[in-house]
């Protein structure tokens, strides 16, 4: 085992998570994510196989499918797979190997600072800051949207939402999130 | 003046504020304007040019006079119309445009030298010199004319943006906009209902008229109440829908907290909202314009329409005794609410000479009032009658209605025009509102109630039939259709000053003036005369001055036609409009996984696109920055240097076909290069232009790593998906960016090596033959995390670049520090990176400067003849192949302590420094601690040729002239036997 201690996107040692009236904002740093492409002229062999790690359909478009083990649509024959940090940090190798042949793997946890939105009132938080109409998409969807500037997934679970930002901007999301969770 | 009773305000509550100073009440419930004339207060503000006494004319936004400034500091908001400032308790106002005090100004002289300020004074006055204009005219026109000041403090306030959706967005909701909003709430539809005002109604607040049997505000309130029930329907009252935009995107701006001492904590002001619709009805109503008479811009003329609204829904009447003047039924109706009000209704002089009567009130038919007196509000009016017979009648206030005109701004934001409608001798919106855009109600020119209930539902359920929802058809509610007759009447005939724009101080005159110069068309008549320009854009007064020039042209005031109408409806803050965007949340920020650790050691930062990058690490008793640097370089030439280089674009590359599509975007041979080799590539535009050079690293036999340089990470990215997506659709290629994943450190200088095996696992032979330059590989560091390793060097020294996992980055950083102590290990920022590139002759961003080539670069047999690439062949083109083409050299002092400066042009000794004699430019330019001299990189022409050439660089912006050595750009180890020991 190595020694490195690791950090957070927002730069601490633990997760941040604030509470702003009826919204917590958490940030989530203990989830792996790998991205599979599919291989070309592998497309279904890939969809069969992803579906397989998953246990549940891969996700279509716009979708996002399973649980724990979980994957949401990035573009067409590419996909982002998400699975528990602890159990999976090098998910990437075992991935790579099982498709070996059908879709290029790439790690990409890092790459990615992810915040969990619960509460009251999300869909009006949310409003502040995407162009997207969350009253007329599935309970469950994973998008591609722009937040104050910075690209990013926005993902619909049963729970709440989770954005994905790219790692580096982390601090400015949650400062974003932060002031349209205030603004309500 | 109060009147005893009525009014939808809380007399029960008592609200202080001041104006200019003085200490007033009012109610919740009432406007800033209200307030000020239940007070007894009609001067409210000085005319823009004349600096006349003004008073309002209005009871809403449409108000051009009643500008006053709320606020202070920060908060200070000048041109506030006080027709729509609702009253909150400590509101502080002040009048605007007046020296030294709103009753006696002093710029009013201005109105004694009228006739010197006719339209165009300026132009013809101020024409010489022209140097003056800027410098003297201006601000002292400006100083003497004008508006509110804004404070230049910064706004303590925060704005926000959103996005909102709807089936239907329904603009104002009076009459027509509540019973669209009901018809298609009940349909099931995504309402959105948006009203200026803060209490919805709109002339149903203004008015006597009953709604299936109750009072109309009663009417309205249950509406609304029954809207909010509902969970597809969202009010936003104090929002304005200021422009129609694209694809049925409608502006609006939310006032939040503007009825509020200062937002609530956490809460903005404003927000900005933009609505994506599928269908729209316009319900923004209609205006009431005035007519032009000798005189009538007294404070206490007012729009009759405007005396009901401040009677009916403020209990107020700016004076005890009033007058009515109006060409049409309307005014009539205002008279008899009035009368009812219990104000006494002195006369109402109508131009139609056969008016009919009124009970109450004397109605003298076919009169005219031809002037009017009061130095600070009105006393009097002057009614000539048909028979000749003139006569003062002592009023307080006078009620002028000229017709309404349907509101049609939104309707024509996509360069619509509207039509003429003779029966209301007015404009409606014509065929071409935006797509999704119907109009209802009376800014469809349906002026009576039942006919906007019935309208406003009918273009409802034909908007909900467009987008296949089915909606029940509505039992309408009764009301009545009160008449509207007009004879047009638009100004009295006068020798003196009659106002058509009271904003913009345009009279009648003004507009013969433009006629007479020549200026007829409407636009040139706008220009000219100001007409419709400013914070009302005209709302009251274009229509009057397109009479006025329709009458002087013999042509009808459809063929004179209406200005353009644009956006904003009203004035939008530029806060609101900048949202959050602004100051430090101007843009995103970037931080590298470095950024915590080297804020701890007081690293300098600075901005390279959205990233803060650590520019430099100064130590206690460096006192300038070039210390700092001198020192970082040194340490790395001659130990070991650490640096954040995470930056740098990484895009992953895999697929059957990598080699061959990588082998297509560089220029140069990649289809051969070994796995666990790196290779530095060059890639090239369409047009033979260099685009970005980086490294490609070969991790397996169908997985690539290729850098870019920070700057073009994205383009480069977008680049290859463009090539990948649409050029090779049939090549087996996945790309997606890991810039992000990956925390990548450079370790430089002879003694890395020595450094990185204290944390590369044993398992790793990092010996010269093991992992020779330009090696690559999978490893692991620190006990077993997985790492990148590349032995690629970009300052020329023994050095590599380690990659881990982001989240480790910041510990990597430390235990580098740790590890490194005794070998004097150095953190080295931008600035240090940036000297040794260019000691090393390294290209970066300021020779990819989007014009240089490979040749210019010196890297011209790198582009491949034995393949095809991206811009090989058009790099082969006549113009980019010269033999005295530019060419990158490098530039010595010729005093080492004489600084190059970047971007100086290069000429030969004794030549005038003029375009003409120009031999090529420095591109980037540095203090080189190696060599204890001044250098720089430059292109210049044929500079392979011209070896210990003594040349200069000049430039003439700084005034700098260096005589420069021409040498060859590689100034340290040109032989590179320090990046392969």
């Amino acid at each position: 085992m190595h020694d490195l201690a690791p950090m957070t996107p927002l730069g601490a040692t633990t997760p941040r998570r604030d509470t702003i009236g009826a919204i917590t904002i958490a940030e989530n740093p203990g989830v792996a994510l790998a991205s599979v492409a599919a291989r070309r002229g592998q497309s279904t062999a890939c969809t069969t196989a992803l579906a397989e790690w998953l246990g549940a359909p891969a996700p279509g478009v716009a979708e996002h499918t399973g649980n724990d083990m979980a994957a949401f649509w990035l573009g067409p024959d590419m996909w982002m797979l998400e699975a528990p940090f602890t159990t999976h940090e090098t998910m990437v190798h075992d991935l790579a190997q099982r498709l070996q042949g059908l879709a290029s793997v790439t790690e990409q946890t890092d790459a990615w600072a992810r915040f969990d939105l619960s509460g009251d009132g999300l869909d009006n938080m949310l409003a502040q800051l995407t162009n997207l109409d969350l009253a007329t998409l599935p309970k469950r969807f994973a998008r591609r949207t722009v937040m104050e500037h910075i690209g990013c997934y926005l993902l619909r679970r049963d729970t709440g939402y989770s954005v994905y930002g790219p790692r580096s901007s982390a601090a400015s999301l949650h400062h974003a999130l932060c002031l349209a969770a205030g603004a309500l | 003046m109060r009147l005893p009773s009525g009014g939808q305000i809380d007399r029960s509550k008592t609200l202080r504020f001041t104006f200019d100073g003085a200490h007033y009440r009012g109610h919740p419930g009432d406007t800033l304007a209200s307030a000020l004339l239940a007070n007894g207060v009609r001067l409210m503000g000085r005319s823009f040019k004349y600096h006349r006494p003004r008073g309002p004319i209005a009871a809403g936004s449409e108000e051009p006079n009643a500008l006053v400034t709320l606020g202070r500091g920060g908060r200070q908001d000048p041109n506030t119309r006080a027709t729509v400032a609702e009253l909150f308790d400590g509101l502080e106002a002040r009048s605007q445009n007046a020296w030294p005090s709103l009753r006696f100004d002093a710029m009013a002289i201005n109105d004694g030298l009228s006739p010197f300020l006719t339209a165009g004074f300026y132009y013809k006055t101020f024409m010489w010199p022209a140097a003056f204009w800027e410098k003297l005219y201006e601000p002292v026109i400006r100083r003497a004319a004008g508006l509110g000041a804004i404070s230049t403090d910064p706004d303590p306030d925060s704005y926000d943006k959103g996005f909102l959706h709807c089936d239907l967005l329904v603009i104002g909701a009076g009459p027509s906009g509540l019973m669209a909003a009901l018809t298609a709430a009940r349909g099931g539809a995504r309402v959105i209902l948006a009203d200026e005002d803060f209490t919805p109604g709109g002339r149903l607040n203004a008015s006597a008229e009953h709604i299936d049997g109750q009072h109309a505000t009663e009417w309205a309130a249950e509406v609304l109440a029954e809207l909010s029930t509902l969970p597809n329907v969202r009010i936003l009252p104090r929002t304005t829908v200021f422009g129609a935009f694209d694809h049925g995107i409608y502006g609006a701006v939310e006032r939040v907290s503007d009825h509020l001492p200062q937002p609530e904590p956490g809460k903005p002001r404003q927000t900005l909202w933009r609505i994506y619709s599928k269908r729209a009805v316009l319900c923004a109503g209609a205006l009431e314009r005035p007519i032009a008479f000798a005189d009538n811009d007294r404070p206490g003329i007012m729009l009759a329409g405007a005396l009901a609204a401040y009677a009916h829904r403020w209990a107020v009447s700016p004076a005890s005794r009033v007058a009515i003047f109006t060409n049409n039924d309307s005014g009539h109706t205002t008279a008899r609410d009035l009368l009812a009000l219990g104000v006494d209704v002195r006369a109402v002089i109508d131009t139609r000479a056969d008016a009919p009567k009124l009970d109450g009130a004397e109605v003298i038919a076919g009169g005219q009032i031809t002037g009017t007196r009061g130095r600070l509000g009105l006393s009097a009016v002057q009614i000539t009658r048909t028979d000749g017979r003139r006569y003062w009648l002592e009023v307080g206030a006078l009620g002028v209605s000229g017709g309404w005109n349907p509101n049609v701004a939104l309707s024509c934001h996509q360069r619509g025009r509207p039509v003429w409608q003779d029966d209301i001798a007015g404009f409606v919106p014509g065929g071409n509102p935006p797509v999704g855009m119907t109009v209802a109600g009376a800014a469809a020119g349906q002026f009576g109630t039942h006919a906007a209930l019935s309208n406003g539902a009918a273009q409802a359920l034909a908007a909900l039939g467009d987008l296949g929802i089915p909606a029940p058809k509505p039992d309408l509610p009764k009301a009545e259709d009160a008449p509207y007759r007009i004879t047009p009447f638009w100004h009295v005939g006068s020798t003196k000053r009659a106002w058509l724009d009271f904003q913009n101080d345009v009279t009648v005159k003004d507009v013969k003036l433009a006629h007479q110069e020549g200026f007829r068309s409407v636009e040139h008549l706008k220009r000219y005369t100001t007409l419709g320009m400013a914070t009302d854009q005209g709302k009251t007064s274009n229509l009057g001055g397109l009479a006025v020039m329709a009458e002087l042209t013999g042509q009808s005031i459809e063929a004179t036609g209406t200005t353009i109408f644009r956006p904003p409806y009203t004035p939008v803050a530029m806060g609101a409009l900048a949202g959050r965007s602004t100051g430090a949340d101007f843009k995103p920020t970037r931080k590298t996984p470095s950024h915590v650790w080297a804020s701890e050691q007081g690293a300098t930062f600075v901005e390279v696109g959205q990233w803060l990058r650590a520019q430099y690490f100064p130590q206690s008793g460096e006192t300038h920055w070039r210390q700092t640097v001198d020192r970082e370089v040194n340490a790395t030439r001659t130990g070991v240097g650490i640096c954040d280089v995470t930056t740098l674009g990484k895009i992953d590359v895999q697929g059957a076909d990598a080699a061959a599509f990588l082998n297509r975007i560089y220029c140069n041979a990649f289809a051969k290069l070994a796995v666990g080799r790196v290779r530095y590539g060059l890639m090239l535009r369409e047009d033979g232009i260099a685009m970005d050079d980086g490294t490609a690293a070969r991790l397996a036999e169908d997985h690539f790593v290729v850098t870019t340089t920070t700057a073009n990470a994205v383009p480069v990215y977008r680049h290859m998906e463009f090539a990948r997506q649409c050029l090779w659709p049939d090549m087996d290629v996945q790309l997606i960016s890991t810039t992000e994943a990956w925390a990548q450190v450079a370790i430089a200088g002879p003694k890395s090596r020595e450094l990185l095996e204290r944390i590369v696992d044993p398992a790793h032979d990092l010996s010269n033959d093991a992992f020779p330059f330009m090696g690559c590989a999978d490893i692991t560091v620190c006990g077993g995390l997985r790492a990148r390793l590349f032995r690629i060097s970009f300052s020329g020294e023994l050095a590599y670049e380690l990659a881990v996992p982001t989240r480790y980055g910041d510990a990597l950083m430390r235990r580098l520090m740790d590890k490194g102590a005794d070998l004097g290990v150095t953190p080295y920022g931008t600035e240090a990176l940036g000297v040794m590139r260019i000691e090393k002759g390294h290209a970066a961003g300021n020779e990819l400067n989007g014009t240089t080539t490979a040749r210019n670069l010196g890297l011209g047999r790198m582009v491949s003849t034995k393949k095809d690439s991206i811009g090989a062949v058009l790099s082969r083109r006549e113009g980019l192949t010269q033999e005295d083409g530019l060419e990158l050299v490098g530039l010595r002092a010729v005093n080492p302590q004489s600084q190059i400066p970047a971007g100086a042009h290069i000429l030969e000794p004794g030549a005038e420094t003029i375009a003409a004699n120009d031999l090529g430019y420095a591109t980037s330019a540095c203090y080189s601690p190696t060599l204890g001299s001044y250098i720089a990189l430059a292109f210049v022409k044929a500079g392979s040729t011209r070896m210990g050439a003594r040349l200069r660089a000049a430039s003439p912006l700084t005034g700098v002239d260096v005589p420069v050595e021409i040498v060859s750009p590689h100034f340290v180890d040109p032989e590179g036997e320090r990046l392969r020991a």
